[in-house]
């Protein structure tokens, strides 16, 4: 049971469907002008009133990556992926994606560049089925227009189906097809996580942004969500950011870790460095 | 293509259907088949009242933005064709020859009056206004909306307090026609990757933005289209009586609309025109009850009226309807569940990524 949720039968026939499409259009969207960060912060600052919630903020997430950002209770992470994501404007500060200063976007927009993300308490959308949540957020890519929809125009069939096919294809990979007609919110909370991922991926992204993952999660779920997220980042030539609290999880999937405590960087490095760094284990244990 | 083909029957179908009703309110009847001048008032309003609750399901239903000024956009969309009938209807009629055609060109583009007028007052209100939530937008609509009937209540030139007499009438066709324009629109908004924008605003904000979903540019263009509706059903209402006063506008009517989709099942479109239909009907209905024993009970029909409704919301609190549809796909679905094709319930609470082979080895552990 520790082996990977292997649809290999999924994987041999879809390698050149659309998925594989979008995965090389996503590998190909590099700039040379970044070198080899997707994503950058440049001393990103937030204060609330007089708590500085994220203090001169340093980060550079190189592409391909799957990198992890730690750190106790409290310290400040998730409103590091707000920032990322728009939710917060940083105080002062600068946030780069793929060259281009990204804050002060709106959350839709930056999304439209190619960052998506999960949230730590799942967001579903309650009231659609597995697969319209899916399509939800092919809102991106949809070519159809509000006069396409009322009058129905061959552009309009067209385009749902292949947002359509393009999902069902996403959902099989996950093995969520199957549920593709039920309501989103009545899946199983493992499954609920899986699919707040396929929602993720189907807006194509070149940078997901995973919020505590395996939060809820038991040791087997968590061994299978290590093996996802790594075939999540070869199958997509993804970036991948996560944050998270299970050491388990973070030292068996990220190959670089950036701890932070009260809001500022505390330790960057590979997993076993950051396992051993004193700074690291005080701001965990305590002095 | 036979799905055309189905559409275009079906749209025929509902047309014969309403050219008949129209025809049996004539005066001389269909065959022999009549409705009282009564009746056919209240299938009017119902047909209105169809239009309005549609569109108004479409913002609050399906947006989940809480709107309640919609009596004022319908004011707008009455108003606004009124005096496009009364200052410019009758000249363009006779340039056209009078007759049927001119009648109908007229009020086509009285329609259009009244739904372009309305659309961009939605505009005007939808997008300060859209900035609030909850509770907060729904006061604020309901301002706007009395501005709305005080300002038209002051212009002199649409009557001001004395009313405003509109020539022209309205048949049931045109309601009806309408009515179902109102429907079909609604409904493919709804299912496409628009209706999937506003539905997930109306779940959760957050995660539709995370999604790349402007959520203030479709709020804004679902009030837009709600509102040019319920100017349509206010131009229809407006021709229909042929004397505009505001009183016709307060927010009670507003509320009207609200009981209606709230009744009926908001998000469900068949929720909305069941509610329009219910809540036009039932209190015509309790006029008809009887008297027992020298007492009326008809004189009690506004207490029965109200006391049905909590007793509705009492035991069906998400409407009578809910989010679903009432349609014909319990038939189709009923024939094409084949043998073997099991519900997923028993897949349910499986761990992640776990696969029907794996069950064995699950219990092996």
């Amino acid at each position: 049971m520790s082996g990977a949720p292997e649809p290999s039968d999924v994987r041999a026939t879809k390698e050149d469907g659309v998925i594989a499409e979008a995965a090389r259009t996503a590998r190909s969207g590099e700039t040379a002008a970044d070198g080899d960060a997707v994503l950058r912060t440049d001393k990103a600052t937030i204060k609330f009133g007089g708590l500085v919630a994220v203090n001169a903020l340093d980060m550079a997430v190189r592409r391909g990556e799957i990198y992890g950002l730690i750190g106790p209770n409290g310290a400040g992470k998730t409103t590091v992926f707000n920032l990322l994501t728009g939710v917060y404007k940083p105080t002062s500060g600068e946030i780069y994606f793929q060259g281009h200063r990204v804050d002060g976007l709106r959350p839709y927009e930056i999304s439209r560049r190619g960052v998506s993300r999960t949230f730590q308490n799942i967001r579903l959308f309650a009231g659609m089925t597995v697969l319209e949540n899916v399509m939800t957020a092919c809102h991106r890519h949809a070519r159809q227009n509000l006069l396409d929809a009322v009058l129905r125009t061959p552009r309009f069939a067209k385009d749902e189906r292949e947002h359509r096919d393009f999902c069902i294809e996403l959902l099989e990979i996950f093995n969520l097809a199957r549920f593709k007609d039920e309501g989103g919110t009545s899946l199983a909370y493992g499954n609920q996580r899986r699919l707040e991922i396929v929602r993720a991926l189907a807006t194509q992204p070149q940078l997901l942004l995973l919020d505590e993952p395996a939060a809820g999660m038991n040791p087997s779920e968590q061994d299978d969500l290590l093996n996802l997220i790594h075939k999540i980042r070869d199958r997509f030539g993804l970036t991948i950011l996560l944050v998270e609290h299970n050491m388990k999880v973070v030292m068996g999937v990220c190959e670089r870790i950036q701890v932070v405590d009260y809001g500022k960087s505390i330790a960057l490095g590979l997993p076993h460095e950051i396992r051993n760094d004193p700074k690291v284990i005080e701001a965990y244990l305590g002095d | 293509m036979p799905g055309f083909a189905k559409k275009l029957a079906g749209a025929a179908a509902i047309l014969v259907a309403l050219i008949a009703v129209n025809a049996m309110m004539s005066r001389t009847g269909l065959f022999g088949f009549g409705l009282g001048a009564y009746e056919t008032e209240v299938l009017m309003l119902v047909g209105i009242n169809v239009t309005l609750a549609v569109s108004l399901n479409l913002i609050n239903g399906f947006t989940g933005q809480f709107s309640i000024g919609h009596a004022g956009f319908m004011a707008i969309g009455a108003y606004s064709s009124a005096y496009f009938t009364v200052y410019h209807g009758q000249d363009l009629e006779s340039v056209l020859g009078g007759g049927t055609l001119g009648h109908v060109v007229v009020f086509s583009i009285a329609i259009l009056v009244g739904a372009v007028v309305a659309g961009l007052m939605g505009l005007l209100v939808g997008v300060p206004s859209l900035r609030l939530r909850g509770d907060y937008l729904a006061i604020v609509t309901l301002g706007f909306a009395e501005i709305i009937r005080i300002v038209i209540l002051n212009l002199d030139v649409v009557g001001g307090a004395t009313g405003f007499s509109v020539p022209g009438s309205v048949n049931f066709l045109w309601v009806g026609v309408l009515a179902v324009i109102t429907i079909v629109v609604v409904r493919n908004i709804v299912k496409s990757d628009t209706g999937r924008a506003l539905i997930s605003i109306r779940e959760d904000e957050l995660a539709a933005e995370a999604m790349g979903v402007n959520t203030t540019r479709y709020k804004v263009l679902s009030f837009v289209i709600g509102s040019a509706f319920a100017g349509v059903a206010g131009v229809l209402f407006g021709h229909f009586k042929r004397f505009l006063a505001t009183p016709d506008f307060t927010f009670i009517k507003s509320f009207e609309v609200i009981i209606m989709i709230v009744l009926g099942g908001m998000g469900s479109i068949t929720g909305a025109v069941l509610g329009a239909i219910v809540i036009t009907i039932l209190p015509e209905l309790l006029r008809q009850l009887p008297s027992v024993g020298g007492f009326n009970f008809a004189d009690l029909r506004l207490v029965i009226y109200a006391a049905l409704l909590i007793v509705i919301m009492l035991t069906r609190p998400q409407g009578v309807l809910g989010e679903r549809e009432i349609g014909f796909h319990w038939l189709r679905r009923a024939q094409k569940a084949p043998e073997g094709d099991r519900q997923v319930g028993d897949d349910k609470g499986v761990p992640i990524a776990q696969r029907a082979g794996d069950t064995e080895e699950v219990e092996k552990r």
